[in-house]
């Protein structure tokens, strides 16, 4: 339930902003993982906070696809499907794991005798790792380069109840308690992992190789090529690269 | 190319990437972070606005508009508070960036964030991170914490006078808050959905205020600016594109990563730089900056990788997302799952994208079946016709570019499917472990 606690909380998120109603997003991060879910009695929390109705809040909560109306696992597994991921594998990733644990898309898998934590599956979109393909996230957390095996053995310890860490993060924490960090409580564990993958690190790799750098600082000679840039926003809009932002500053311009 | 002094790439972001605890405060400090603030808060902000148009930086998020200038129209004489936004929603399919930048060097975007926000006037920053990289979360959240300890955040910054908080904000899954007004109606609390502009952000941005909203790349590049020089920027890049940019290269190549390079190198030279083409396999089609910047061929490896060589032949720079398909990929297959994503991720406000992207989905995946017939091609671009331009906002165009782009190179490939009553293509020889099986046994 939503005890004075967990009130007070969703208090001091709004609080953070101007406007009370910024905090909806990380309220409903907090609601979930309080509840492991959004449940009418944590939209009906966050609506009183608020003093905005409950269909507000609702409406909110559904448009967004990290909020769950049903719940998870102890590990939410994503597998990226969207077409890099999916060309290098990520196709074939996500149908071994749907065999494997015998669901469909955004279910939770059964737990067997013996299993001491859940796992829920999900395909999910461009996780902004594309570098790493193919990538599955848990609960979050990248879990770059995997393969259909790596996979498997992947939901198997995290059903064991293993320690399992991110390929370039912390240990994996529940879903429930990354949902709190998403809230914005911290949980202490930002030093953990490096502070780059092998593939961020490529090209520093061979800058570092060849000797290569940044030009030197304006203390070591300052050079008098000025960029050539725009004089005003007519010419600025000329250049910038989408027609629509062409034609709509054009527009702002011309109601000056 | 102009004589230069540097070398083919150029970090600067990525400079401290491999340092041991590169997110710590100790670690960029003893690299000079922080000292940009000083040279800062020396010059009147109007000074560090015109620094940062003369340096050239022009949007790194996608668009390119001149990041000095979008500074410049926030009304001083607005009697109300003025906001920084920071862009850190990366979701553009192939676009992955921002997200080491911040779990790598934090601390550079929040002194960016404090110079910035200094410029335009504003005493308070909001950092909006997509909810679904909580690692990258927990990294920024610590440097915000770590920058109030240490006094570059909070009130009388350096003994300046200067006030400043900063707010880290997680969203909650939606593609659609990369666009600057959905991002606003999210950071409101409501559904991401976009408003209508004009009025634009700088004049009524959030809560009807004042408002820059620039992407992390964009600000994590301004103390470095202000440290060397508008000229130092300058130095690097090419006429009307200056400076570094992160170019990602992801897919078929040798060793995928990121790349940090003055604007206007070559998809040729990065390839030489990461190994090429995966081995025994030749490029077929790339995109330059994720997937709604139109589809590239083997033709264009020469072409210089900034706005305007990239505008030239037809294509955007977007956010040098450079996602490198080779020969073993149905193009099809490809422009299908994209147009699912667009589907998926349009917010439902207008018509022509959510009813749109709905039909190129069933027309497409017609095709990739091997249904229907050439005519349904024309159809296909018809509809695209009937979105891009039309629809509330930029998601509804990126629909259409993968799509018009790919029947512009490879019609053969779509009429293939048809003749051959469905996809010609085994995606077992695309995944990342393809050949390997065979190796080992």
């Amino acid at each position: 339930m939503i005890d004075d606690k967990t009130l007070d909380e969703l208090r001091e998120i709004a609080a953070r902003y101007p406007e009370a109603r910024s905090g909806l997003l990380p309220m409903l991060h907090l609601v979930q993982s309080v509840q492991g879910r959004i449940t009418p009695e944590g939209i009906e929390a966050c609506a009183a906070v608020l003093d905005i109705s409950a269909a507000e809040v609702s409406g909110v909560a559904t448009f967004y696809t990290m909020y769950k109306r049903h719940g998870v696992g102890d590990f939410h597994v994503g597998v990226c499907t969207n077409t890099l991921c999916a060309v290098m594998g990520g196709d074939e990733i996500f149908s071994r794991l749907k065999e494997h644990l015998e669901i469909g898309n955004d279910e939770v898998a059964v737990q067997r005798q013996g299993d001491s934590k859940t796992v829920s599956l999900e395909h999910i979109e461009c996780n902004a790792a594309c570098d790493y393909a193919p990538v599955m996230m848990v609960n979050w957390e990248f879990m770059d380069n995997q393969t259909p095996d790596s996979a498997v053995q992947l939901v198997e310890s995290l059903r064991a109840g293993h320690e399992v860490s991110s390929t370039r993060g912390p240990r994996l924490c529940s879903w429930r308690e990354v949902e709190r960090v998403l809230a914005g409580f911290p949980d202490g564990r930002a030093d953990e992992g490096p502070t780059a993958g092998p593939a961020s690190v490529a090209g520093l790799e061979i800058a570092r190789e060849r000797g290569w750098t940044a030009p030197p600082g304006a203390s070591a000679g300052a050079r008098d090529d000025v960029a050539d840039v725009p004089d005003d926003k007519q010419e600025a809009v000329e250049e910038a690269d989408t027609s629509r932002a062409e034609s709509e500053t054009v527009q702002e311009a011309s109601d000056d | 190319m102009t004589e230069s002094t540097h070398g083919a790439l150029t970090p600067v972001l990525t400079d401290t990437w491999d340092a041991e605890q590169g997110w710590k405060l100790d670690t960029y400090a003893a690299k000079g972070g922080y000292d940009a603030l000083d040279t800062a808060f020396a010059m009147r902000p109007d000074d560090v606005i015109t620094a940062v148009k003369d340096s050239g930086l022009r949007g790194r998020g996608g668009a390119g508009f001149p990041t000095g200038m979008k500074w410049s129209f926030i009304p001083q004489d607005n009697p109300k508070p003025k906001y920084l936004v920071v862009n850190a929603d990366e979701s553009e399919p192939g676009t992955c960036k921002d997200i080491p930048l911040m779990m790598g060097n934090p601390h550079v975007l929040v002194e960016g964030v404090i110079i910035s926000s200094y410029a335009i006037r504003a005493n308070k920053a909001f950092i909006y991170i997509r909810g679904e990289v909580v690692h990258v979360i927990r990294r920024v959240q610590a440097a915000v914490a770590e920058a109030y300890a240490a006094g570059h955040l909070g009130k009388d910054i350096h003994g300046s006078g200067y006030d400043l908080d900063v707010v880290v904000h997680a969203g909650a899954g939606a593609y659609i808050c990369g666009e600057e007004t959905a991002l606003l109606e999210g950071l409101e609390g409501r559904r991401g959905q976009p408003r209508l502009r004009p009025p634009f952000p700088a004049v009524a941005g959030l809560y009807a205020s004042p408002t820059v909203i620039n992407n992390v790349e964009s600000i994590a590049s301004v103390p470095a600016i202000i440290r060397n020089g508008a000229d130092w920027f300058a130095s690097m890049g090419t006429e009307k594109s200056k400076g570094h940019g992160i170019f990602s290269l992801s897919g078929h190549v040798e060793r995928p990563g990121q790349y940090e390079a003055p604007l206007g190198i070559t998809l040729a030279e990065l390839l030489d730089l990461a190994g090429g083409i995966r081995q025994g396999h030749q490029l077929k089609f790339w995109t330059p900056g994720g997937s709604s910047t139109p589809l590239l061929t083997a033709d264009h490896l020469d072409v210089p990788l900034d706005f305007e060589g990239v505008g030239g032949v037809g294509s955007m720079l977007g956010t040098r997302a450079l996602q490198i398909f080779d020969e073993t990929v149905c193009v099809v297959r490809a422009v299908l799952r994209w147009t699912e994503f667009y589907k998926h991720e349009s917010c439902g406000k207008c018509t022509p994208c959510r009813e749109g992207t709905w039909w190129l989905v069933q027309a497409l995946t017609r095709l990739e079946n091997g249904q229907g017939s050439e005519a349904d091609l024309d159809q296909l671009l018809d509809q695209c016709d009937n979105i891009l331009g039309r629809s509330f906002c930029a998601l509804g165009d990126g629909a259409t570019s993968p799509i018009s782009s790919s029947i512009q190179h490879f019609r053969d490939e779509y009429l293939a499917h048809l003749s051959h009553g469905g996809c010609p293509f085994d995606p077992a020889r695309s995944t990342a472990w393809a050949g390997q099986e065979v190796t080992a046994s």
